[in-house]
């Protein structure tokens, strides 16, 4: 278990350049952050030379690239052109998203895997359709539509809500946004944990727990739903990573200054600094909770060893 | 069972998890709560709140109530009139003394004077200083000695500069300059304290000045809370406890805190309320000209472009575009169709003329074919306009001119748009004049003058002339026009300037953007400026 944990965290390193690397190409393609500082006006040259030799942005792109991987193995993520350091960005935005975050997965995991165990071992029947029904328009609606919808019903309509979250972002003001976040992978976690109960629910296991007389509850948790979580986890998993990178629209809804946020600005201000920062972090989100879902194969599913 | 106590251990972490992440909440005033504060929504600034490095509209709207300078715009007329200067003087439109009046000091009792000036803007122009704003003070002398266009300056202050005592200081231009005092009332010329120099990350965080306003608190990204400064010596004090600027990123989502009453005040609404905006807001909607125009600049430095004759077909375009139908379909009259090179804000004694562009700029499908037939059609047989589509309807618009000129042409799609994804990309193509068609070119004045919307965009050589226009006849005039003493004169010979650009098009004005604000019935008094800046200091809270 121990070797295979450092196996896996060794194989970030090389993921974590290729895709730092990536990203950075990738934004200094967007073109010159430098003449988008100056408006509708002309840059004047002496200035935007000085910005630029300031923000190495004068220096081939592979140096830029080596500069910019020293300074954040210093910790210095460097500069927005706000004259904010990114890590006072991320400070500040990381943990109003990875809140966001929490809320949404806690729904998933709730609304989603209960709904998908009823659906799961009353198949074929009028609830087990609903949910199909319910899940499949859940899952052909954008985002940013239900998002707009629900802020103006619950926002503007009937008042029961801000239709904001304040800077501070306190949870009980995520709960809104937390849904409209959840909601698509909601309903795939649902048709997940249905398939995979439905399938399960006729296996040999299931049946010898039932016959042993065990009651019904204790078979559906124990025996049952463990077995059956294994994909939903999976998709659970790597969805941490996805709601972290994929909050912009709900953010951009719900005016939350998170990762979203930033990112926007980032990559709408040319700020190199900011959106390969940002990325690199999510990157890394995104192969911790990789790794913590292959280990949590072992607690569902004993069967399951690592070498 | 092994199984399940690691389960347990997974379900704690997240629920500490989820317990220290929600350590952060805690009690926030919101929007249209405590009396005599107004709340606005707000964009996070681009560059630092430093006076000579604002050149966008948020940053300057902060400006706008932390500083006053020496001349001030007037918010309804958009006339510059003396602010801090008691007067400025001159005999040869060339050599200026400035007098200050007596009695203003910053908010933190440090009486402004005439170095507080000459240090901002030996600063604002200082190369090392990296400021956005340095070339609106290229006109002093000295200003290449801090501000070469290579290599390290060689003074840290301009030798046009001097002052004489602290109420007066004297002013030498490089050229005449009958107008340059006007051009004072734009706040890169803002004075700045001691503070700024001495501990400039602190005045940065919390910035101090000499206008109705300071700062109570600022949180970089989120907002900014303004207080009335009781102190404040100057006339036009503060009819309001203060504003709270929040910053939003989406105009949408502000609109919809200002209707269900989180928000008192949008300077911008999104373009997808306007249909909705009369009925929610009745007469607290503002829609008014502002300094901005939007033009289709031609790619001169392209040979297909600038050979003879190609000025027809350039007309022909313009008057092959429906600007009346594309500003109510597309932006419900919050622009107004172009008539001429300049804005209606500046009035008419400001040098605005509805006749300036005349018939070119006229819908008239027929006339455009026979004019773009007479001037050997378009080159190539296609047309593709350019723009950044990340903001402001381009898209749409561009659209729309486009299906336009193909139904005047009648001969297919002939025009094209390309949208370019970012504004950063779309200025890098500009700016590298890489266009090889019409471009998109927006042009916010920096100064309620015509000098500044003709100049800086078509003078041979100038600073955002990026279609290089260049025509001896226009810049003479240009040239008379700022030797002129005689502002009335100097008006009708910019004018005259602007004939030649109706005969040569090198640019398609295509329609006034106007500024759009609304409000909540806690307010009163509520106005823009010629910038579409709500004027803040003058807003009553009921």
């Amino acid at each position: 278990m121990g070797r295979y944990v450092i196996r896996r965290l060794l194989q970030m390193i090389p993921v974590f350049i290729g895709s730092t690397f990536l990203i950075f190409f990738m934004v200094y393609a967007l073109g010159d952050p430098v003449a988008a500082l100056f408006g509708d006006k002309a840059p004047d040259p002496a200035t935007a030379a000085r910005i630029r030799k300031d923000l190495y942005l004068d220096q081939p792109l592979w140096k830029q690239y080596l500069h910019y991987m020293g300074q954040i193995f210093k910790g210095d993520f460097g500069t927005a052109f706000n004259g904010q350091s990114v890590t006072e960005l991320m400070a500040s935005a990381f943990p109003v998203t990875l809140r966001l975050t929490l809320v949404a997965i806690f729904f998933e995991i709730v609304i989603g895997i209960t709904l998908g165990v009823i659906s799961g071992l009353r198949r074929g029947k009028s609830v087990d359709t609903s949910v199909l029904v319910l899940t499949l328009v859940v899952i052909s609606v954008p985002t940013f539509v239900t998002g707009y919808l629900l802020q103006y019903l619950f926002g503007v309509k009937w008042g029961w809500v801000r239709p904001t979250v304040s800077p501070d972002a306190p949870l009980n003001e995520l709960i809104l946004p937390g849904i409209v976040l959840a909601l698509v992978s909601l309903a795939y976690v649902t048709r997940l944990s249905r398939t995979s109960i439905a399938e399960n629910v006729k296996a040999d296991y299931v049946r010898t727990a039932t016959a042993k007389g065990l009651p019904r509850s204790r078979v559906v948790t124990r025996h049952l739903l463990r077995n059956s979580l294994i994909p939903v986890v999976t998709f659970i998993g790597t969805d941490i990573g996805a709601l972290m990178g994929g909050a912009i629209v709900t953010e951009r809804i719900f005016n939350i200054h998170g990762v979203g946020y930033q990112l926007y600005q980032g990559i709408l201000r040319n700020n190199s600094p900011t959106v390969v920062g940002f990325v690199t972090i999510l990157v890394i989100v995104f192969l911790l909770a990789n790794l913590l879902v292959d280990l949590l194969y072992a607690v569902l599913d004993p069967r399951i060893r690592y070498a | 069972m092994r199984g399940a106590t690691h389960a347990k251990w997974a379900a704690c972490a997240v629920a500490v998890a989820l317990a220290a992440t929600a350590c952060g909440g805690g009690s926030d005033s919101g929007g249209g709560g405590e009396a005599g504060i107004i709340s606005s929504s707000w964009g996070d600034p681009q560059n630092p709140l430093e006076p000579a490095n604002t050149n966008e509209v948020q940053g300057g709207k902060v400006l706008d109530m932390l500083f006053r300078g020496l001349k001030r715009y007037d918010p309804e007329t958009g006339e510059a009139k003396n602010m801090l200067a008691e007067s400025i003087q001159t005999t040869d439109s060339q050599n200026f003394t400035v007098t200050l009046k007596d009695g203003w000091k910053f908010s933190n009792d440090e009486p402004v004077t005439a170095q507080s000036f000459v240090d901002a803007w030996n600063y604002g122009a200082d190369v090392r200083n990296k400021q956005n704003n340095s070339p609106f003070f290229s006109d002093i002398v000295g200003y290449d000695d801090v501000h070469p266009a290579s290599g390290e300056p060689k003074s840290k202050t301009m030798s046009g500069l001097v002052v004489k005592d602290p109420k007066t200081f004297t002013v030498a231009l490089k050229d005449k300059f009958s107008t340059w005092p006007e051009t004072l009332g734009y706040q890169a010329f803002s004075p700045l304290p001691k503070a700024f120099f001495t501990d400039h990350t602190a005045w940065l965080d919390k910035p101090i000045g000499n206008g109705p306003y300071t700062v109570d608190s600022y949180t970089k990204g989120t907002g900014m809370k303004l207080r009335k400064w009781d102190a404040y010596p100057g006339e036009d004090k503060a009819q309001n406890g203060g504003v709270d600027l929040k910053v939003y990123t989406d105009n949408n989502t502000a609109y919809t805190d200002l209707i269900s009453g989180n928000l008192d005040l949008v300077d911008d609404v999104p373009a997808q309320q306007l249909k909705n905006v009369k009925n929610d807001l009745g007469d607290r909607y503002i829609n008014q000209p502002a300094l901005i125009i939007q033009t289709l600049t031609f790619p001169l430095y392209d040979p297909q472009w600038s050979k003879p004759g190609t000025e027809k077909v350039r007309q022909g375009i313009s008057r092959a575009i429906n600007r009346d139908e594309i500003t109510q379909q597309i932006f419900r009259e919050t622009r107004t169709p172009a008539k001429d090179w300049t804005s209606p804000a500046l009035g008419e004694k400001g040098g605005f003329s509805a006749t300036a562009c005349g018939d070119a700029c006229v819908y008239d499908p027929a006339e455009a074919k026979k004019l773009i037939q007479e001037g050997g059609g378009l080159p190539g047989g296609k047309v593709t306009l350019t723009s950044n589509v990340d903001t402001g309807s381009h898209r749409d618009w561009m659209d729309a001119v486009c299906n336009s000129v193909n139904n005047a042409l009648g001969e297919g799609p002939v025009c094209t748009v390309n949208p370019v994804g970012t504004f950063a990309d779309f200025r890098n193509q500009q700016s590298s004049y890489k266009l090889t068609g019409p471009f998109r070119s927006g042009w916010q004045a920096d100064y309620p003058l015509i000098q500044n919307f003709l100049q800086p965009l078509y003078y041979t050589g100038a600073s955002s002339n990026y279609g290089k226009f260049s025509n001896k006849e226009f810049d003479d005039l240009v040239d008379q026009a700022n030797r002129e003493s005689d502002p009335a004169k100097a008006i009708a010979s910019f004018q005259e300037s602007e004939k030649i650009l109706a005969e040569q098009m090198p640019s398609i004005p295509l329609w006034y953007q106007n500024g759009s604000a609304g409000y909540s019935e806690r307010l009163e008094d509520v106005s823009l400026n010629q910038f579409s800046v709500p004027v803040y200091d003058q807003i009553k809270v009921i």
